[in-house]
């Protein structure tokens, strides 16, 4: 179809409604990172609702994400599945308590309060660290033979997938905070921007550390980079040079448009920051959909079932991107301080 | 019996599954209910329709919660604990639940943050239609994974392809399977029937307790009609999908009417004791010939019994027999609640009916056992296989360690405890308040529904430490 392989579509569908799942579900995971930073229960309850009546949709993401894998994908999706076992289950696991808590927070008397505002903030973490796990997971590879694992259920655990973890909580933290900055004013807001010039930092530290750690994964992505610790391939890393300087200068102005009190920047460039460490990363690991085992072609379904669904992939998407920045564009006001109760 | 990673996978599937099943059971006719609520609200203008609809959207609210997280778990599991199924049957279900997603679930998830947050924000008419499409996703959700699922019980449309894989032939066959569209009806009349038993349960507990006299004794007799036309339907819903499965799973229905023999006019059981081992019903009471005519709608019919199958094709039989007997009980007693609801309200009476009241209070929770049971006989009664005739559950399992699956399976029962109990305590809370004569609308996202400013709890003012 249109000359190009389905799979390869799908691949691109794919990686699409992931990135769309981190750049969102990112900044509401982030906001109960940051909970125990908060001055107060008050103060707790304007982040929360930042993220309210968005929240739900954002993590739907996720859904197209896994069940996308497994239409399109099945041999990836029942290879990698497995092999992240523990992961996987630590994710939704976290999820559950962090997604209930929206709602029980407001239930919850004296201590039950108290106990879904840890819940939640702890579910936040734990879902950012265990999806940095199944990242760190995924680009280390996955033991498979004939398309299944055959692994043991500790092989994601390396100092690797700890280090993306850490990285990625640091980066879901800085979404947090620059979409605090764009929904909140006065104390809330001046400490949001303190938040993002410090993650940034932070963020910017952990992409160098990961990006470093990855040439060293596979002799093929030092290949592609023409990086090692030791060395520099100039002709080969001069083309793809530009990831790295864009990413510095991304860093550069988030600091300087927070403190320039700026609203909508600093969310932005940390989307584009993400972004640019997406593509990094798919120029490293391209052409596997299971790193360094299966390609899109080998992985995917059968081609009539790639069509089905393109056919309702068409018109569906952009009606679902149509309604979702409309939901956005209707909650796009501050947080304002009367709306919080007292 | 061996706890192994087959048996722990089964286990954990099991139970998160009937956990989650049990919310879209309720969101699914909650979700219609609000719909019909506020489009009265908008055509009537009585205050009575939308303090009710602010009042229920807050349990709603909770309940819709639940339902997601708990399906998030759902979308992963089948890759986690049954990668072989998934590999297999990826290119035949697998756009099943890809439309599910698109057509279902963004719905659903965006235009639940306008139905909660959104009352004064949009205008009465955007906002009855965002709950017209919140409750319109919760729809197609149920086609889609009824597709899915209905294929798994009588597959159809499939081929094998050379890498041993399945690859559907025909798509329409593959989603309009045999059983896809009686099972759908059964699911969503079941649904339906859960909301009414809930509302008229949680409306006739105000009205003992006389609250919101006006309010609760609206959503009683909007639950007494409901359950009085829906539950005979569902009946005779229930009846044409077990035709259905005889024609496809004879063994499953021979396990949910204890037959082990083959023979001419069949039984229908009130009681027994299945023995798998002795390979008879122990204490069996019953009607001779009806179950015959039931299934076949003559009592003569000869019809196949346990022992007409392999030994390793049967399904277990005990717990597909009780299942379904609760089921069915259940059914019935909602068709009786349905008619004495139906005779009190035809007298006049049904305000005052205080002992009918009592019994719909204790009845509230018999949609969902009725859900879960039934669900229950219909997949047991699907064993051995995962996909009926074609694939075994033992041929399904992930290649994951036992260890690791005992230890997820662990935190799943923790969790689901520990979340399921809150939320049960602060939707009976809710319930146990009622309605209010002068519902708020929430102002503004950090207000949502249910919450203390917007219930009008004392307890605002409480802020944790």
């Amino acid at each position: 179809m249109f000359g190009v392989e389905l799979s390869m579509i799908w691949a691109v569908l794919i990686a699409l409604a992931v990135f769309l799942y981190v750049a969102l579900d990112g900044f509401d995971l982030g906001v109960g990172i940051l909970f125990p930073f908060a001055k107060d229960s008050r103060e707790r309850d304007h982040m929360q609702a930042a993220i309210a009546p968005v929240w739900d949709g954002n993590e739907t993401w996720l859904v197209l994400g896994g069940g996308g894998l497994f239409a399109a994908f099945p041999k990836a999706y029942a290879a990698l599945m497995p092999a992240l076992y523990m992961p996987i289950t630590l994710m939704l696991l976290a999820l559950i308590f962090r997604g209930v808590a929206f709602e029980f927070r407001h239930h919850g008397r004296k201590t039950g309060k108290k106990w879904w505002t840890v819940a939640f903030s702890g579910g936040s973490i734990a879902a950012a660290a265990s999806q940095g796990l199944v990242l760190g997971g995924f680009i280390q590879g996955v033991n498979v033979v004939d398309g299944g694992f055959v692994g043991g259920p500790l092989d994601w655990l390396t100092p690797f997938s700890l280090l993306v973890a850490a990285s990625l909580v640091a980066g879901y933290a800085l979404l947090g905070a620059a979409w605090l900055v764009f929904k909140t004013e006065g104390e809330l807001f001046e400490r949001a921007r303190s938040w993002v010039k410090r993650l940034a930092i932070l963020s910017a530290l952990g992409m160098a550390g990961v990006s470093l750690a990855t040439l060293s994964v596979d002799p093929r992505v030092t290949e592609r980079w023409g990086i090692t610790m030791t060395s520099i391939d100039w002709p080969t890393f001069a083309a793809l040079a530009p990831l790295p300087i864009v990413a510095g200068a991304l860093v550069f102005l988030l600091w300087r448009d927070a403190d320039l009190r700026r609203h909508s920047q600093p969310y932005l460039y940390s989307v584009a920051l993400f972004l640019v460490g997406y593509v990094g990363l798919a120029v490293s690991l391209w052409p596997y959909i299971v790193p360094f085992q299966m390609t899109p072609a080998e992985a995917a379904a059968a081609d009539n079932a790639l069509a089905l669904m393109l056919w309702g992939a068409i018109p569906m998407l952009p009606v679902i991107l149509g309604y979702t920045a409309y939901v956005y564009w209707l909650f796009r006001a501050k947080v304002t301080d009367e709306a919080a109760y007292h | 019996m061996e706890f192994d990673a087959l048996l722990l996978s089964r286990l954990q599937f099991a139970f998160t599954i009937g956990f989650h099943i049990i919310f879209p059971a309720f969101t699914i006719g909650l979700a219609s209910f609000l719909a019909v609520l506020e489009g009265l609200w908008l055509k009537t203008k009585k205050p009575v329709y939308r303090n009710l609809y602010l009042f229920w959207v807050k349990i709603f609210a909770l309940s819709f919660g639940m339902g997601v997280v708990s399906g998030v778990v759902m979308s992963y599991q089948l890759g986690t604990n049954w990668s072989v199924f998934s590999a297999q049957v990826g290119s035949v279900i697998g756009p099943l639940f890809a439309y599910e997603v698109l057509t279902a679930f963004f719905l659903e998830a965006s235009f639940l943050g306008i139905m909660l947050f959104g009352w004064k924000r949009v205008g009465p008419k955007l906002h009855f239609f965002a709950t017209c499409m919140v409750a319109i996703g919760t729809l197609m959700s149920a086609f889609w994974i009824l597709a899915a699922n209905s294929w798994m019980q009588t597959p159809h449309g499939f081929a094998f392809a050379n890498d041993g894989t399945m690859v559907a032939t025909d798509f329409v066959q593959v989603i309009f399977n045999p059983s896809m569209p009686i099972r759908f009806v059964h699911m969503v009349l079941a649904a339906y029937l859960t909301t009414a038993m809930v509302v008229a349960g949680a409306s006739a507990f105000t009205l003992l307790t006389k609250k919101a006299v006006a309010e609760s004794g609206t959503a009683l007799r909007m639950g007494v009609l409901m359950m009085a036309i829906v539950a005979p339907l569902q009946i005779a819903a229930g009846h044409e999908s077990g035709k259905v499965a005889h024609e496809y799973q004879p063994a499953k229905v021979a396990a949910m009417e204890g037959w082990w023999e083959t023979r001419t006019q069949q039984p229908t059981l009130l009681f027994g004791w299945p023995d798998e081992q002795a390979e008879t019903t122990h204490a069996a009471i019953g009607i001779p010939g009806m179950g015959s005519w039931f299934v076949a709608g003559d009592v003569n019919a000869e019809l196949e019994g346990l022992k007409a199958f392999p030994k390793e094709d049967r399904p277990p039989v005990w717990l597909t027999f009780w299942a379904f007997r609760i089921m069915v009980a259940m059914g019935l007693a909602m068709v009786a609640l349905g008619v004495w609801g139906a005779v009190v309200w035809a007298l006049k009476r049904i305000d005052r009916a205080t002992l009918y009241h009592r019994a719909l209070v204790l009845a509230a929770p018999s949609g969902f056992v009725a859900v879960l049971a039934g669900w229950i006989s219909a997949e047991v009664g699907r064993q051995p296989y995962v996909v009926y005739g074609v694939l075994r559950t033992v041929d399904a399992v992930s290649p994951v360690a036992a260890g690791a699956v005992a230890t997820s399976l662990l935190f799943f029962i923790i969790v689901y405890a520990i979340v399921f109990s809150a939320g049960a305590l602060y939707i009976l809370r809710l319930m146990a308040k009622g309605p209010e004569t002068e519902e708020r609308a929430p102002e503004d996202a950090s207000e949502p529904p249910g919450s203390p400013l917007a219930t009008g709890v004392a307890s605002a003012s409480a802020k944790e430490g």
